[in-house]
């Protein structure tokens, strides 16, 4: 359901957008061409189409939640009175009828019961209150007298487990004779599993005044860059010196060959039980498992900088009169620079992931502890937040580190 | 004054299979001071690894190099070297790659400047100095190799196919350079190509190299490289002598090719 109004609005937005360019009739480049089709030069992200790609994601999220900032709404969960009538059968064989009604009240109202219906047979009224989404057990024989039995709804013969569709919601019949209302649902998502987008603002504003269990949210966030940083740190420490050495030296190479490449496929996630026995939940089991994350992805990138260099860069070095020193200050390590961000870039977005993955194992902060603490007490609004902030900062590092290259490196891809 | 001795010189490479390739066979060269040799010869003739001997990035399995009497054991400074293409520093601006072998040496900046602007004069790249390499186009890039290597001041100039990645216009401008910085310089110049005509224009000797073995199959002494010192390259190669000896050579090479084809043939 939720995939075909996506793939509506991607394919009518398409359509849409395809008939206002080709109004406009624009005469670049690209629009001249006639082959676009496996050109990739021609292909360019249509920025309204992302525009629209993230607007349709809220939409859509707002449309299943009831929420207040989008117009429209797939069907919400009744609310109000619904109701009922069902008929007893005595145990002599006489039958009456009698009404129930139910009032449906959403999660954070407070409901007055309604008044029963007055009998017109032995058969009396019933009054019942129920949440929205929820369900209620009736009793209705319980007040008719001894050894009634449900035998109709609505006019409607039922039988053990018949399930009967009433005003705002269904009614079916238990094996012990009582009978079960489920107020109708709707299409809308319960808050508990998918809650608003302005519910997940709200809790981000109310965490990040407040903070969440004795931490503010830049607290948790902060111990989760910590962390990264310092894996991080420590691998490239180990890590680029290591992959030099291995570019520089057959002998390292080959020794550090088989335990490089055989730890480079292990995912550091694997990782935590061992880490954990090793070094315990805390802080140095943490930062050991950032470190492992970060270091083979570094060693590797370095060893490819350094073997990626061309030999007449190094013969001309060498017939210029420089010394390996100098060789590898002011050649090799420079030219290795491209490939190293890369693998910084590679091992940051590896290192956030794990850290989070990691706190979701023990932690007393961080972002993968907010989110593991909020879901064991259903805060679904802090789960959501928590996913969302996460990704945000998944993605502003990596933006970070392509500016840091593209001002750092500007030679990269250019030799 | 030093001169540029190859004393028999013999490159046997041993391959995994117990076999064995002779890249050279007992070359012997004598070349004065101020010289200008180009070499020619089909691909396989040897004649990369005899310039990467002279350059001491190789060993010879026999023989020697002599270099102002002084035996080559290694890469050094008195032998500039000049790549095809893609041999600067990207991460160093014009100014940085020229100055690079005196910087290295621990010359003084104001020195290094003087020879860095003067070169950046000589090779028509004078307000080039702060640009990126690679915002230069590839003849650009040809100067600046030839300037790098002139800014160290060395005896012999190896230039290994420098003009071979250009197109057809850029090349005979920098053929033109070329002559004129061995003329200037007076720098002993030893030029590995595989056009005939950039052999016979940039070639006061000129080897004519021959595969399996390496060797050299004939020399010859040419008049144009003199001539085109004042004179137009298009007008030396309309000049007395040029086409003639342009096909001679010719059918040589192709003869080689045509012997090595039918070796090849033959072995299958």
């Amino acid at each position: 359901m939720v995939l075909l109004f996506y793939v509506a609005i991607f394919v009518v937005s398409m359509l849409v957008w395809g008939r206002i360019k080709a109004h406009r009739g624009r005469h670049d480049f690209t629009s001249l061409k006639t082959v676009t089709f496996g050109d990739e030069s021609a292909i360019q992200p249509d920025r309204v189409a992302s525009v629209i790609s993230v607007l349709s994601v809220f939409l859509i999220w707002g449309a299943f939640t009831g929420s207040s900032i989008v117009p429209l709404h797939v069907p919400g969960p009744f609310v109000g009175e619904a109701g009922f009538t069902y008929t007893a059968r005595a145990e002599g064989g006489a039958e009456a009828q009698a009404e129930v009604r139910i009032l449906v009240h959403a999660a954070d109202e407070v409901p007055t019961e309604p008044t029963a219906a007055q009998a017109s047979g032995f058969a009396q009224g019933d009054v019942a209150v129920v949440q929205a989404w929820r369900s209620v057990l009736l009793r209705v024989v319980e007040n008719d007298g001894e050894g009634a039995q449900v035998v109709a709804i609505n006019g409607q013969p039922v039988a053990v487990d018949d399930q009967v569709a009433v005003t705002g919601g269904s009614v079916t019949l238990t094996p012990r004779g009582a009978l079960n209302f489920q107020a109708a649902r709707g299409m809308q998502m319960e808050p508990i599993w998918l809650p608003a987008p302005e519910a997940v603002v709200a809790r981000f504003i109310e965490i990040a005044t407040n903070g969440f269990q004795n931490t503010s949210l830049w607290g948790h966030l902060g111990a989760s860059l910590a962390r990264v940083m310092a894996g991080f740190v420590l691998g490239s420490l180990v890590g680029i010196p290591l992959g030099y050495a291995m570019g520089l030296s057959g002998w390292f190479r080959g020794w550090f060959d088989p335990i490089v490449e055989f730890m480079r496929p292990v995912p550091p996630l694997a990782l935590i039980p061992l880490v954990i026995i090793w070094f315990g939940i805390w802080e140095t089991g943490k930062v050991v498992l950032l470190f492992l994350a970060a270091l083979w992805i570094m060693t590797i990138a370095a060893r490819s900088g350094v073997s990626g260099v061309k030999l007449s860069k190094i013969h001309a070095a060498y017939s210029l009169g420089a010394s390996k020193a100098q060789i590898l200050r002011h050649v090799i390590i420079p030219n290795s620079l491209p490939d190293i961000f890369t693998g910084a870039r590679v091992a940051m977005g590896v290192c956030w992931g794990t850290v989070v993955a990691a706190e979701l194992v023990a932690a007393q902060k961080g972002a993968g502890m907010m989110i593991i603490a909020a879901s064991k007490f259903q805060l679904t609004d802090i789960v959501v937040m928590g996913i969302i902030l996460i990704g945000i900062i998944g993605y502003g590092i990596d933006i970070v580190m392509r500016m840091a290259e593209k001002k750092l490196v500007p030679w990269k891809g250019r030799g | 004054m030093s001169g540029l001795i190859i004393d028999s010189v013999s490159m046997r490479f041993d391959l995994p299979n117990g076999t064995a390739v002779q890249a050279l066979q007992n070359v012997s060269l004598d070349l004065k001071q101020g010289e200008l040799l180009s070499v020619l010869g089909p691909s396989g003739c040897g004649k990369t690894t005899l310039l990467n001997i002279l350059a001491g990035f190789l060993a010879p399995t026999e023989g020697q190099i002599l270099l102002g009497g002084k035996r080559v054991a290694g890469p050094g400074p008195e032998r500039g070297m000049v790549f095809q293409q893609g041999a600067l520093f990207e991460w160093m601006n014009v100014r940085q790659n020229i100055d690079f072998g005196p910087r290295m040496k621990g010359m003084a900046k104001a020195e290094r400047d003087q020879i860095t602007d003067h070169l950046l004069e000589t090779v028509g790249l004078h307000d080039f100095g702060e640009k990126a390499v690679y915002e230069l186009s590839g003849g650009m890039q040809q100067r600046v190799a030839l300037a790098r290597c002139l800014a160290n001041d060395p005896d012999v100039i190896l230039m290994d196919e420098p003009l071979g990645a250009l197109d057809a216009l850029t090349r005979e401008k920098m053929q033109g350079l070329v002559l004129k910085l061995w003329k200037e310089t007076g720098k002993t110049v030893v030029l590995i190509t595989h056009s005939v005509e950039e052999a016979l224009l940039l070639g006061e000797r000129l080897l004519v190299m021959a595969p399996r073995p390496g060797r050299i199959f004939r020399e010859y002494n040419l008049p144009f490289a003199e001539r085109g010192v004042n004179m137009d390259l298009r007008e030396v190669k309309k000049s007395a002598g040029f086409a003639e000896t342009r096909e001679e050579i010719l059918s040589m090479i192709w003869g080689m090719e045509e012997e090595i084809m039918g070796k090849k043939e033959g072995a299958a």
